[in-house]
């Protein structure tokens, strides 16, 4: 079953460019969060308050390695969103190419007959 | 050849952004004119619209009804709130499927693109009740996310 709260949660999370930074560098691989924090000049509270964000909203698992606690990508934490979205762009994707030969054969009668 | 970008902005907001080869006035005709509507505004393949109302002036109606002709159907009604052809089209709708979705106000613009169109459309994203509606059983299918495809979406400001 979807949990509709988290998708909630999700685009929340998603609409900061700060962790949006975060996700795309941990989509290269997994990271501290000192290492996340590097490129940011903001301070640690602050980095560990998006960390959360992104922890609660289920895109992003944290392990437990001996002293270090990695951060990954979380499988499946777009599924919702990213299945509706493909199923607009789809369905819109159909829709204007029907447009796109309704243009064009107004243009040929126009041709036709001007 | 896909011309369509599909970009979400900030919790709420989907931008899509098409061209088209032929002129504003053209592509807002295509989009304001019942006759011309029912032959594009058809979603997948195999579906019908055997009603197609657009009163097309400020405060006019909109009804659309869509058919698969499987005895499977759904219809939309909204209200038009501004106009500046060949332009902008500021409207909104509301789905019936039949239990009825929050209004989404659509702000559709055209501007000429070279010898073309650049459409862009503004909707709100549906909440997730209603993508879960639109999106039916479809979804228990269990589609993975792509993080190639996440990057694609929400790249726009990300690269550092």
């Amino acid at each position: 079953m979807l949990d509709t709260h988290k998708m909630d949660a999700t685009l929340r999370a998603l609409s900061d460019p700060t962790r949006r930074a975060m996700l795309a560098r941990l989509a290269q691989g997994e990271a501290t969060v000192s290492e996340l924090a590097e490129p940011f000049a903001i301070s640690q509270p602050a980095i560990s308050r998006h960390v959360k964000v992104l922890l609660e909203a289920g895109l992003v698992e944290q392990s437990i390695d001996g002293a270090r606690r990695p951060c990954r990508l979380a499988a499946g934490g777009l599924r919702e969103l990213d299945a509706y979205l493909d199923m607009l762009r789809h369905a819109l994707e159909r829709n204007y190419d029907r447009l796109d030969r309704l243009l064009q054969a107004q243009k040929d009668k126009r041709k036709k007959h001007p | 050849m896909s011309k369509l970008t599909l970009t979400t902005e900030g919790e709420t907001i989907i931008v899509v952004k098409r061209r088209f080869a032929a002129s504003p006035e053209d592509v807002y005709r295509a989009h304001m004119d019942p006759a011309l509507i029912a032959q594009w505004l058809l979603g997948p393949d195999g579906w019908t619209m055997p009603v197609c109302i657009n009163e097309a002036k400020v405060g006019g109606k909109i009804r659309y009804e869509w058919n698969n002709g499987k005895g499977g159907g759904f219809f939309l009604t909204g209200e038009i709130l501004e106009l500046a052809p060949p332009h902008r089209i500021v409207h909104v709708e509301r789905m019936h499927m039949p239990s009825v979705t929050p209004d989404n106000r659509v702000t559709t613009t055209f501007e000429a693109d070279g010898a073309g169109t650049l459409m862009t459309v503004r909707m709100s994203l549906p909440d997730a009740a209603t993508r879960k509606m639109m999106l039916g059983s479809g979804m228990e299918r269990g589609m993975e996310a792509s993080y190639a495809r996440f990057e694609a979406l929400f790249a726009k400001g990300v690269a550092a």
